[in-house]
């Protein structure tokens, strides 16, 4: 189904199907090394849902709630077909999963991970692409933008607040200084900051309504990419070696009495700051 | 011998202003490469071209106001058609900026080449491009370099190189159209809208003072504010408070958010996660103050007081208020 053909107007309301990017991460809290044959980052445990992406879901709901019609549907690659991280965001509204996962995929970059991406939003049609800024474990931040390009799409990346009405998106992005307003035709790809909206906690009924939601997995075969163009020979990068940095000499730690305020304006002094 | 003969920075500019992070792409792409270019764009873009040529960028390509167009469709499109003289770099350094990050993406899926982000340190090594990326809070530095051909695409952290002037420096100034990006090109900027705190932006500031989640609710950040007031510096946060929606996201220090290498850095209520220590420990001197002895933030502080927020930092304002 093309991009953007499920945009149909009907008595007043707006149909907006919104497919969602989320990574599920190891726990970030969990210790994490590399390992010294693979050198990739190792974290032991289960996958959780990237806490970045819970924003893009809300979002994403809350879109398809304002328009009056439509369904969100999430979007996964991860290395073993593993869906539990996704149970949250399917609990909360989502209407699907897309999982998509093969072994061909270990190793893949920024570039791989998108090629990936695109091809499962072309294969499930959408009229936006809603992803969060940046992962917390890879934090390249460039996946949606990628993305949009390999779908010929507009973006409109550190959203902080979207509508979405008859003529498109409406959007409040992010700059050093303060905040661009843009307005962007559908269908597009918008990556939104963490805090901009509440995300909502998830209903006994969305909870048990999440168990029988689809989630489909697909592999490589299924969406027709070639295994070269992904994967750690399609990343085309190699790491050269992982070295300790010197540890910063660390100072001196005091409880505070009552009066450890003095000692911090002792030394704004000493640094010649106060 | 130079291990590229030439680099392309994307030097993003304000009002005809370069960033100094496109001075400190300059500098260091001087270093690796016999000729350096820049591109630039945006209202003013021309009148960078002064500043970018006494940094040592050879050419400065300029495309212009945009027309409330977003920068990266066009400027990708621009670099990916050869800047008008059809051959390309054999490198492309941006900085992670909003822009910036955006330009790079486009750039990368359009040329189908790999980018390297979050870089922090480039060497020539044996004529070859070598990146450095601080990983797991800083301790630990990973080194990448491309295995296929070129352009090779570097996405800089700002702060990761020295912005130097060269002697004589003067850029020849080319302008070109941007060239039709498609519907790529269809996001329009209706209005820019400026939400100035007054005092130094939070790259330039050489006092930085940070809260996070300690402060326990978002009204005690005031004070983090004031502090920052006081000492004529900028106030900073931690992710945590930031995805909690107390401050925007341009106030994150952080792996996502900013590097920030201020003389002093005071964080309060701050534990220092991994993800936040990665982008505050090139401060010069640093002060915590949090509730739990064993924060990882005490590992890298001056001093580190083991107290409650609530008390000392209401006390130092106080104190310092009382002063000025």
């Amino acid at each position: 189904m093309p991009l953007g053909a499920r945009r149909e107007r009907k008595i007043g309301r707006w149909f907006v199907d919104v497919a969602v990017l989320v990574k599920q991460i190891p726990d970030p809290e969990a210790p994490a090394d590399f390992d010294p044959e693979t050198r990739t980052l190792v974290r032991s445990g289960g996958l959780v849902l990237d806490d970045s992406d819970s924003y893009g879901v809300e979002m994403a709901l809350r879109l398809v709630e304002q328009a009056g019609g439509g369904e969100v549907t999430l979007v996964s690659m991860v290395p073993d077909g593993e869906s539990s991280g996704l149970r949250t965001a399917l609990a909360m509204g989502a209407a699907k999963a897309v999982v998509v996962s093969d072994p061909r995929l270990a190793g893949s970059d920024a570039l791989g991970t998108a090629k990936v991406l695109a091809a499962v939003v072309r294969r499930i049609g959408a009229d936006l692409v809603v992803a969060a800024t940046e992962s917390t474990d890879g934090y390249t931040g460039t996946v949606p933008v990628q993305l949009a390009e390999l779908l010929g799409l507009p973006s409109v990346s550190f959203a902080r607040h979207v509508e979405v009405g008859a003529t498109g998106l409406r959007v409040e992005r992010q700059t050093e200084g303060g905040y661009d307003e843009v307005i962007c035709p559908l269908p597009a790809v918008v990556t939104v900051t963490a805090g901009v909206v509440e995300v909502r906690y998830p209903s006994f009924k969305g909870i048990m309504g999440a168990k029988s939601k689809p989630v489909e997995q697909l592999g490589l075969a299924d969406l027709g990419i070639d295994p070269a163009e992904v994967g750690a020979v399609g990343a085309r990068q190699e790491v050269v070696s992982i070295e300790p940095v010197g540890e910063r000499a660390a100072g001196e730690v005091v409880v505070d009495d009552g009066e450890g305020y003095r000692r911090i304006l002792a030394l704004l002094e000493e640094w010649k700051v106060l | 011998m130079a291990a590229m003969s030439r680099i392309l920075v994307l030097a993003e500019q304000r009002d005809g202003r370069p960033l100094t992070v496109a001075l400190e792409l300059i500098g260091q792409a001087r270093h690796l490469a016999g000729e350096v270019d820049a591109l630039t764009w945006g209202a003013g873009a021309a009148g960078a071209a002064v500043e970018l040529g006494a940094h040592g960028a050879r050419r400065c390509f300029s495309l212009g106001d945009l027309d409330g167009a977003l920068a990266a469709p066009r400027v990708a499109a621009a670099v990916a058609g050869g800047l008008g003289a059809g051959d390309l770099p054999d490198a492309v350094l941006a900085a992670t900026t909003y822009d910036g990050r955006d330009v790079l993406a486009r750039l990368s899926a359009r040329l189908d080449l790999p980018v390297l982000t979050n870089v922090v340190g480039l060497d020539d090594v044996g004529g070859a491009l070598v990146s450095s990326h601080a990983v797991l809070g800083g301790s630990r530095v990973v080194r990448a370099r491309f295995t296929g051909p070129g352009p090779a695409l570097f996405l800089v952290r700002p702060k990761s190189f020295a912005a130097e002037p060269v002697a004589d420096g003067a850029a020849e100034l080319i302008e070109l159209e941007a060239p039709p990006a498609g519907p790529t090109d269809a996001a329009q900027v209706l209005a820019r809208h400026v939400e100035s705190r007054g005092g130094p932006s939070l790259d330039d500031a050489s006092v930085v003072v940070s809260g996070g989640r300690g402060l326990g609710s978002p009204e005690h950040y005031a004070l983090v504010e004031e502090l920052a007031g006081l000492l004529g510096g900028a106030p900073a946060a931690s992710r945590a408070i930031v995805d909690a929606g107390w401050v925007p996201y341009a106030y994150q220090v952080g792996q996502t958010g900013k590097t920030v290498k201020p003389v002093v850095y005071l964080a309060f209520g701050i534990s220092g996660a991994t993800q936040h220590l990665v982008g505050m420990r090139g401060a010069q001197h640093v002060v915590a103050v949090n509730k739990d002895p064993s924060a990882p933030i005490f590992g890298l502080a001056d001093l580190g007081v083991v107290g409650d927020v609530h008390q000392v930092l209401p006390k130092l304002v106080e104190a310092i208020r009382a002063r000025l």
